[in-house]
């Protein structure tokens, strides 16, 4: 896409492709980095809520009755910028927040 | 051959409106476009098109809508004056640079401050380098011609940009004047039917309009914007001959008036050429070598084709009906534009007049072209940028 002449644009910037977005990854604009803790996960999902993107991923596993639960995954940091909101609204368990903000590099 | 009628350049612009019936128009009221739409919004009234009149809350939001409506696969106009096109400022650029055909009278007015309502051209050259076709008309005759002709150059597959048909606000806005009215059927046949390019309505085919472009790519999106202006003289004078052969009337990039074998020559935009034309003749009549350029085109602007018009005189007065304040009148500086690829190089003087809606009287004309015979005598310019039918 960003190798294009000028001849070869689609007239007035229009973006013929649905769902391209998904192509302009914004993870590199991030400075500060969630850290998910899982032990003091209580699978709330305020943080899959919260999220301004989405980056907090979902996976789908069974509970004990045998019967498809969402619950929390990972970040994906191919997006996640950083904002912090996850980490603010996290409850955490007794007082331990499940969701840290640490520095970007360190 | 249509109906010949007595009105106004807004009646006039209206009754295009009324026949060409677009999709949607969203406007807002202001002086002295406000008649314009509201004799259109009567017209939706009784029904007598099918337009969805959207009646926002400002300038800024009909411009706006006119966008969305575009994007979405309608064809859209509106009109404005003054204040009006400078909130639109932002959308404007984006309208073009979306390469929406919006069709848009703009019937000149000054700019506040000091607030004033009367005709001058501050407002259109204000808006020169949004990026907008700009045809500036002398009378309520070409205002009418120009609407019609501008859903057509528009709306060309290989143009795609918006259109503004300037007229000078209440001396051409206001003045009832004779006009040739085409027939209904012959407009609707003229302008064609609409055709969608990448419309948001086209479900089946989903696309985002107004995306972020950043270093890697804007520069390319301008330089495609610049080769698409390079593309509408040839499709302005291909509409205008279609329009002479169903009117009889012609029309060029700029009209010339006794300009063939003058020594001098006096070029103006808009209803100041008529006056300008008349003292022209009286000269002729004493022998004068005088003659007119009027440019009707002033964006994109034919530099080339207005240098071969000119080459042959030996002075130039240009008058400007707005000023940019430190620098010489916007026509000026398009005229030496031009001059810069003669042979040779007459003598040019500019002149500031008619803001705020002044008269541009006979004895103005009178007066630059008393000059302007001094000057192709002596070669010897004074002063460039001077200020006329003003009180000192």
């Amino acid at each position: 896409m960003s190798k294009k002449f000028w001849e070869e644009l689609p007239q007035g910037s229009v973006v013929l492709e649905a769902g391209s977005s998904a192509k302009f990854k914004t993870g590199g604009w991030r400075s500060m980095r969630p850290k998910w803790i899982e032990e003091n996960c209580i699978q709330c999902m305020f943080c899959w809520m919260y999220c301004p993107d989405m980056s907090v991923k979902v996976k789908i596993e069974k509970d004990n009755k045998g019967e498809d639960k969402a619950v929390r995954a990972d970040f994906d940091f191919d997006y996640c910028k950083g904002c912090g909101i996850c980490a603010l609204e996290c409850p955490g368990k007794k007082g331990k927040k499940a969701i840290v903000m640490e520095e970007e590099g360190k | 051959m249509g109906k010949i009628v007595a009105v106004t350049g807004n009646e006039a612009c209206a009754e295009a409106l009324r026949q060409i019936n677009p999709d949607v128009c969203a406007a807002y009221p202001i002086t002295p476009a406000t008649d314009l739409m509201q004799r259109f919004s009567s017209f939706v009234n009784d029904g007598k098109v099918d337009t969805e009149l959207v009646l926002v809350e400002s300038e800024h939001s009909a411009m706006s809508a006119c966008i969305g409506a575009a994007a979405a696969g309608g064809r859209v106009g509106t009109a404005t004056s003054s204040q009006g096109l400078a909130l639109m400022w932002e959308m404007l650029y984006i309208a073009a640079g979306t390469r929406l055909p919006i069709i848009m009278p703009l019937v000149n007015r000054a700019l506040s401050a000091p607030l004033n309502i009367h005709g001058d051209h501050s407002d259109g050259m204000g808006a020169r380098d949004t990026g907008w076709i700009q045809f500036y008309s002398e009378n309520a005759q070409e205002a009418y011609d120009n609407t019609i002709q501008a859903f057509r150059i528009g709306e060309h597959l290989d143009i795609r940009l918006p259109v503004m048909v300037c007229m000078d606000g209440f001396i051409v806005s206001h003045s009832i004047e004779r006009v040739e009215y085409i027939e209904d059927a012959d407009v609707k046949n003229f302008v064609g039917k609409f055709e969608a390019v990448n419309p948001l309505l086209d479900l089946d085919n989903p696309k985002s309009y107004g995306p972020l472009i950043l270093t890697d790519l804007y520069h390319e999106y301008k330089r495609a914007q610049h080769e698409v202006m390079t593309k509408v003289p040839k499709v302005v004078l291909d509409v205008a001959a279609e329009f002479e052969k169903m009117t009889g009337r012609s029309y060029g990039l700029f009209e010339t008036y006794r300009l063939d074998d003058a020594e001098m020559a006096v070029v103006v935009m808009s209803s100041a050429a008529g006056t300008t034309k008349d003292i022209i003749d009286q000269y002729r009549d004493r022998g004068v070598k005088i003659g007119l350029l009027k440019p009707r085109m002033f964006r994109p602007f034919p530099y080339q084709e207005i240098a071969e018009a000119l080459q042959h005189v030996k002075a130039i007065a240009v008058l400007d009906r707005a000023d940019s304040f430190g620098g010489y009148g916007p026509l000026f500086s398009e005229i030496t534009g031009a001059v810069m690829s003669m042979n040779s190089k007459p003598a040019m003087i500019n002149k500031i007049f008619g803001l705020g809606g002044r008269d541009y009287l006979p004895e103005q004309a009178e007066h630059v072209i008393d000059e302007l015979i001094e000057i192709a005598k002596t070669g010897k310019v004074e002063t460039v940028k001077e200020y006329i039918g003003v009180r000192e």
